[in-house]
């Protein structure tokens, strides 16, 4: 059955940012640059913190916004076709949570693959993998 | 060491220019961090420069592991502090290193004086000088956040860093607020920064950083990330904090009470860790880069004065020091009660340590006789009253007489205007740290590269050597504080927490670098460590500093310690050793 990641105790974060290190690394490097997951306060950060990751959306805006057909459904959520992307960032612009992210470098959007590295560098089970459903 | 580490971050408030200078040499032989900023120090600050005139910079460095690897957290600030006259070095958490890293930088450096108040506002590789005469005054430092948050881009991966009114007003110990959490808490960094006319500085980054060697990085991080998170070498700080330290020190009795005049209370004090934990605490945080979240926040509940059934919540950030000072130091009974006082602290940007330790010989001042009302303007300090610490506070911040212009100088300038240096605790003009374990903690007070029991952590050795029943000879002790120092002078180039020293040994720092590329070895960062800490040294010298006739406040020898009374011959005998190893002069290799 396929997985999805999910936010599953937002409570629980503390804004150490490891899950956010952890995607940049599958690129091979560290920073923040090509990072799929986002985390910011909730207007202050003893209000807690909102982690903006993707959520697989069945019907995805990104995929539909994209003029050239650069971002295609994959097992979950979406695939982006760096070769055919043309930098526009009508993905961005289409996704309602701010789940696409821009790799300013590369001029191209970053979207999760849900493969969880994330979740696992996550000290206190904020992210999970959860079969895909609802959500 | 990748391409982006070495630029150095240049900004004139003066000219209100700004531009990046190439410096390989401090990040490729010094790491970067408390290494390269004190030769950044000795190059860009004139000897016998006025701490608060233009001439005297800030050097704000992070180092090779930042953002990259786990808890190397920091960032280390340099400039001529304002209180001590001499080196002021400063550490801070948050989101500082990160950003700085993030944003292609591996130092920033502050000069000259703006004519008008303005914040800084660094984004993709741009500096902007913004009018910051809106903010200047404001009552609140946490509302200057607030504002920045709101105005600013960057959010997630930004940091702000703000004075509030006492950095405008010139108190010598005025900190630098981070995250509203976080502080660049000792020796005046909020003084320098006020002088300048900044009010804050934002900045923000989410660059790459390539990596030589990605396999073995992405070994090593899941290593030390396993560590960091299973072992026991984290669980004290992430569950109760350094707060867990109070419970521990006052039965030992070696917390410093009523301006130590006692080293415990009775019982358990209600601030404890374990009671913090308990009653207050509302969320915990971590810094970015972090597993370990040491970062804890009590929830202060408050009745409104008049409306019933209103209350208003505070989140107020509590660690072993702010409590110490602010709690024992003022003999305050009630944990709300100290939680009121950090949090009134936090407002006007004061350091937490040095305040209580003010407020202190101010109330034995009262006691004594040696001040009145008519010095403190009708107030009546009296230990544990926590409204009059509070309206003290404010009157600090605010230098609205001439006896708060003093006490916002410190207990140096306090006792040398009114007497009581006796009871004056001051080592080197910088304010006692909250462990009264023996001569180690002592010594790292008095000769420390920054005054701070975290320098050569004297009241680890002093605790480990009363568990064994041993005692060292003055020149033992004094070369052991000085290993431990010249190890941490590694530590903070990286700029590593000091709380994961167990985790970042020299054959572990090796390896890191490794991975990215530079060689290093056991023996050259032993070297550097050492290095580093006589180039501090000297910059101290430089200013006027001296070992050797260092006054040791009489009180800190009259209250036995744990071991019993310490002896001012045996500290002059180990300030000696050290001074004739700091200087070079004991015939060994640097």
């Amino acid at each position: 059955m396929a997985k999805r990641l999910a936010v599953v105790d937002v409570e629980r974060c503390v804004d150490c940012l490891l899950c956010a290190q952890a995607c940049a690394r599958r690129f091979g490097e560290g920073g923040l640059a090509r990072s799929a997951i986002a985390v910011r306060s909730a207007g202050g950060v003893e209000r807690g913190f909102v982690v903006v990751v993707c959520r697989a959306c069945d019907d995805p805006p990104c995929l539909h916004a994209c003029p050239v057909g650069a971002i295609e459904k994959g097992p979950v959520g979406v695939r982006v076709v760096l070769d055919r992307c043309i930098g526009c960032k009508a993905c961005v612009a289409a996704c309602t949570i701010g789940a696409v992210r821009w790799d300013e470098g590369g001029g191209k959007p970053v979207i999760c693959v849900h493969c969880g590295l994330c979740a696992r560098f996550c000290p206190y089970g904020v992210l999970a993998l959860e079969e895909v459903e609802g959500g | 060491m990748d391409r982006l580490l070495p630029r150095v971050l240049r900004v004139d408030l003066t000219r209100k220019r700004s531009w990046v200078e190439e410096r390989p040499d401090l990040f490729r032989d010094r790491l970067g961090g408390t290494g390269a900023a004190i030769e950044l120090l000795h190059e860009l600050c004139p000897e016998g420069a006025d701490p608060l005139g233009p001439e005297n910079p800030i050097v704000f460095a992070v180092g090779a592991l930042s953002a990259l690897y786990p808890l190397a957290s920091k960032t280390v600030a340099l400039f001529k502090s304002p209180h001590t006259g001499n080196l002021g070095e400063s550490h801070c958490g948050g989101r500082t290193a990160f950003a700085l890293r993030l944003a292609g930088y591996g130092a920033l450096a502050i000069e000259g004086r703006s004519d008008v108040p303005v914040y800084l506002s660094i984004h993709d590789g741009g500096v902007r000088f913004r009018d910051a005469r809106t903010l200047w005054g404001m009552g609140s430092s946490v509302t200057v956040g607030r504002i920045l948050r709101d105005v600013e881009p960057g959010s997630g991966h930004r940091t702000i860093l703000r004075i509030g009114r006492a950095g405008e007003r010139g108190v010598t110990y005025a900190a630098a607020i981070a995250e509203t959490y976080r502080h660049f808490g000792r020796l005046g960094l909020g003084a320098v920064l006020g002088s300048k006319n900044l009010k804050a500085i934002v900045v923000s980054g989410q660059g790459a950083i390539p990596v030589a060697e990605m396999g073995r990085y992405q070994k090593l991080y899941r290593e030390l990330h396993e560590r960091a998170v299973r072992s026991d070498l984290m669980k004290k700080y992430h569950e109760l904090g350094t707060a867990q330290n109070v419970g521990p020190l006052n039965e030992m009795g070696a917390l410093p009470v009523r301006n130590l005049q006692a080293t415990r209370y009775p019982e358990e004090p209600a601030f404890s860790g374990e009671r913090l934990a308990q009653g207050y605490l509302g969320r915990r945080l971590a810094c970015a880069g972090c597993p370990v979240a040491c970062i804890h926040l009590a929830a202060l509940r408050e009745p409104h004065p008049e409306e019933p059934y209103f209350y208003k919540t505070t989140f107020v950030s509590y660690d072993h020091e702010p409590l110490y000072a602010l709690g024992a130091m003022l003999g305050v009974e009630e944990a709300a009660g100290v939680l009121k006082l950090i949090d009134a602290v936090g407002h006007v940007g004061l350091d937490a340590m040095t305040a209580g330790v003010v407020l202190a010989w101010a109330t034995e001042a009262f006691d004594t006789g040696l001040i009145t009302e008519r010095e403190t303007g009708g107030v009546r300090p009296r230990w544990g009253d926590v409204a009059v610490y509070r309206e003290m506070v404010r009157r600090i911040a605010d230098r609205d007489s001439e006896f708060y212009r003093v006490l916002g100088e410190g207990v140096r300038a306090a006792a040398a205007r009114y007497g009581g240096a006796e009871f004056a605790l001051h080592f080197g003009g910088n304010e006692m740290p909250g462990y009264h374990t023996g001569p180690g903690a002592l010594l790292t007070y008095l000769a420390g590269a920054r005054h701070s029991h975290l320098d050569s952590a004297g009241y680890a050795v002093d605790q480990d050597l009363l568990r064994r029943g041993e005692e060292l000879a003055p020149p033992d002790l004094a070369r052991r504080l000085l290993a431990e120092e010249a190890r941490r002078q590694v530590l903070s180039s990286l700029v590593i927490c000091f709380f994961a020293r167990g985790l970042y040994d020299f054959p572990t720092i090796a390896a890191c670098l490794g991975a990215l590329g530079d060689d290093w070895d056991e023996g050259r960062l032993r070297n550097l460590g050492a290095e580093v800490l006589r180039r501090k040294h000297a910059f101290k010298v430089r200013e006027g500093f001296r070992l050797a006739t260092l006054p040791i406040p009489e009180r800190a020898m009259t209250t036995p310690a744990p071991g019993g009374a310490v002896d001012e011959e045996y500290l002059r005998q180990a300030l000696a050793e050290m001074e004739r190893w700091l200087e070079g002069n004991d015939g060994l290799e640097g």
